[in-house]
């Protein structure tokens, strides 16, 4: 269907061989514009029918042609719904995809998939997050992005709403983030299991509870749900796709929205006492897909505001975690001053 | 929006005779919802002019009558049955433009029919070629050049501003009838004519044509909590110029990125 491209390049895939469920792929080929980070990350990607030539009057080349130039190997003409009924039923994964098969026994074969390196036997965020940028006008509410593989569009939604952005890369201290004086602070999504990301928990949790407004999504709100107490899971084939319902159990309202996930909160596990509360969860299966606190100004969300690929409803919640940084930046003593200083001076 | 009070009773409008090309949907669409209304204990009254359907057969509605869709027998069923509820949005073009007709003559008010689903306002809002065009004006979205003409004389006018060829599409008819597209100024002139005569308010839309265009159109719900979902989107083989009806749909869309 569409977003193969925003998928192919999403940092949360890497080491993953991705299997697309729609059975034709690559209708409208690939534009630079709709890439979601500097270069695809997916392992691999599987298909059912190849489409090519695509048919769009943006196309720059054909999917084909791209994942070639970067390397990544894609089969066709899969069964995908097989492979897909598989992975349901036993879980995600190793797998193993070979050119030429010729001369590879099956145990062979079987052997190389049992050893395959998988994203969730290391911390594989420092391979997919960029260095240090300062974007987005200057005098505008500061919001710090800690990329632990952001993708493009979170940092367009936020510029388009109007704010600074500093981008850092996963490994900095709560220090270095809080001497920054943000008015608002995001934790990226990312590939991999998030309790292997040791290094951010220290970090999210002093940030966290400062009082600066949080915006954690996708691995970003796994980390802070560590950070404050709470246990995660594997589920066992994920969330993958843009049609996932999220309830709002504060307003009742049904968003659908995108989602990549292979871990998630334990319900059972959010430290209620502590004054967290589970926000959203998933209609379909009831697992948690966001976090508040009782007076923390912390928006979690499990799965991508940001969408592309997806449906554009859930971009909402980006105007929430603006509109309480935007708070913050007009109570600034500085800016209230500035303020005076005008009314005096008429 | 305020969430309607239940009812106990429900009067479906139904689509009519089915013309192949033209809405076959609302056929099985209004049967779908004498099933959910049975399931959901609510008593279920159907009127419909077409005995060729199973939403007559005798075990989906509780009480079938197949009679001329029209306001003079509406009101007759109405004042006979006294449904609490109308259910007016699942017989195609036929049935929203009976439950206009019901509530501008004052029958809903009359007999105390609360009409369920798409409100009133929405309803003419979205037939209504002006109104429409208003609404889409007000919500900030691209609307193609166009005018509402009475007379043969109004959309002249607006030749002389939009050249040709212009769509000339009659307001309120089934299946866009009485439309077609001007490719010189005599075919303005007898479009405009016929279009006229054959809209229930003597009104047509002229607009510039979009012929060629790609053609996408999309399923949308909306719940009294104020959910809002895109069931799914639809892609026309043909291009702009073919009517839906005469072209073949695919769901979903098959050549735009995601981000159209």
């Amino acid at each position: 269907m569409t977003g193969y491209q925003e998928v192919v390049t999403d940092p949360s895939f890497f080491g993953q061989i991705v299997c697309l469920t729609y059975p034709l792929i690559g209708n409208y080929g690939v534009h630079a514009e709709d890439n979601q980070s500097r270069r695809p990350w997916v392992a691999g990607l599987i298909v059912r029918e190849y489409c090519d030539p695509p048919s769009h009057w943006r196309a720059e080349a054909s999917l084909g042609a791209y994942l070639e130039r970067w390397g990544v190997p894609a089969l066709h003409s899969v069964d995908t719904r097989a492979l897909t009924r598989h992975l349901r039923v036993h879980g995600a994964m190793r797998g193993v995809l070979v050119s030429d098969r010729r001369g590879r026994s099956d145990d062979e074969l079987r052997e190389l998939a049992r050893r395959a390196w998988t994203p969730d036997q290391e911390n594989v965020v420092p391979a997919v997050q960029g260095e240090r940028v300062t974007l987005g006008p200057a005098n505008a509410p500061h919001v710090v992005v800690i990329n632990c593989g952001v993708k493009r569009n979170i940092v367009l939604s936020l510029l388009r709403r109007n704010v600074r952005l500093t981008i850092l890369p996963y490994g900095v201290t709560a220090e270095e983030v809080l001497g920054l004086d943000p008015d608002g602070v995001i934790v990226s999504p990312g590939p991999g299991d998030p309790t292997q990301a040791r290094e951010a928990r220290e970090m999210v949790a002093q940030v966290a509870s400062s009082g600066v407004p949080f915006f954690g999504i996708c691995l970003g709100h796994q980390l802070l749900a560590l950070a404050a107490g709470a246990r995660t899971h594997k589920l066992s084939f994920g969330h993958r796709g843009g049609n996932h319902p999220v309830r709002d159990l504060f307003t009742g309202r049904v968003w659908i929205t995108s989602q990549n996930h292979g871990y998630c909160v334990d319900a059972t596990s959010v430290p209620v006492d502590d004054g967290w509360r589970i926000w959203l969860v998933n209609v379909n299966d009831g697992t948690v897909e966001g976090l508040r606190h009782q007076y923390l100004p912390v928006f979690n969300v499990q799965f991508h505001p940001e969408v592309t690929p997806g449906p554009q409803d859930s971009q909402e919640l980006f105007d929430l975690l603006v509109e309480a940084v935007q708070a913050r930046w007009r109570n600034r003593p500085t800016r209230a001053a500035l303020v005076l200083e005008q009314e005096v001076a008429q | 929006m305020t969430k309607p009070s239940l009812v106990s009773s429900v009067l479906v409008i139904g689509s009519g005779l089915i013309v192949i090309g033209q809405a076959a949907e609302f056929d099985y669409s209004g049967t779908q919802a004498l099933q959910a209304l049975r399931e959901k204990g609510v008593r279920s009254i159907i009127v419909n002019s077409n005995p060729a359907t199973i939403m007559t057969d005798e075990d989906v509605a509780d009480v079938v009558y197949i009679e001329p869709l029209t306001v003079d027998v509406l009101e007759r069923v109405i004042a006979r049955e006294r449904p609490e509820g109308l259910l007016a949005t699942l017989g195609g073009q036929t049935g929203l433009n009976l439950a206009v007709a019901l509530a501008e003559v004052g029958v809903l008010e009359r007999y105390g029919v609360q009409l369920l689903g798409t409100p009133l306002e929405a309803i003419r809002k979205a037939e209504d070629r002006q109104l429409f065009k208003e609404l889409l004006l007000e919500i900030g979205e691209p609307v193609v050049e166009s005018t509402i003409a009475y007379s043969v004389d109004d959309a002249l006018r607006f030749a002389e501003q939009v050249p040709l060829p212009l769509i000339v599409r009659p307001a309120f008819t089934l299946g866009g009838t009485g439309g077609g597209v001007a490719s010189s100024r005599e075919e303005l002139i007898e479009f405009v004519q016929r279009g006229i005569a054959l809209s229930p308010i003597g009104q047509v839309l002229v607009e510039r044509s979009l012929l060629g265009w790609k053609e996408i159109e999309y399923e949308v719900m909306r719940d009294a909590r104020d959910t809002c979902i895109t069931v799914c989107n639809m892609e026309n083989l043909d291009p702009m110029g073919v009517h839906t009806g005469d072209s073949i749909v695919v769901a979903p869309s098959q050549t735009l990125n995601d981000r159209e």
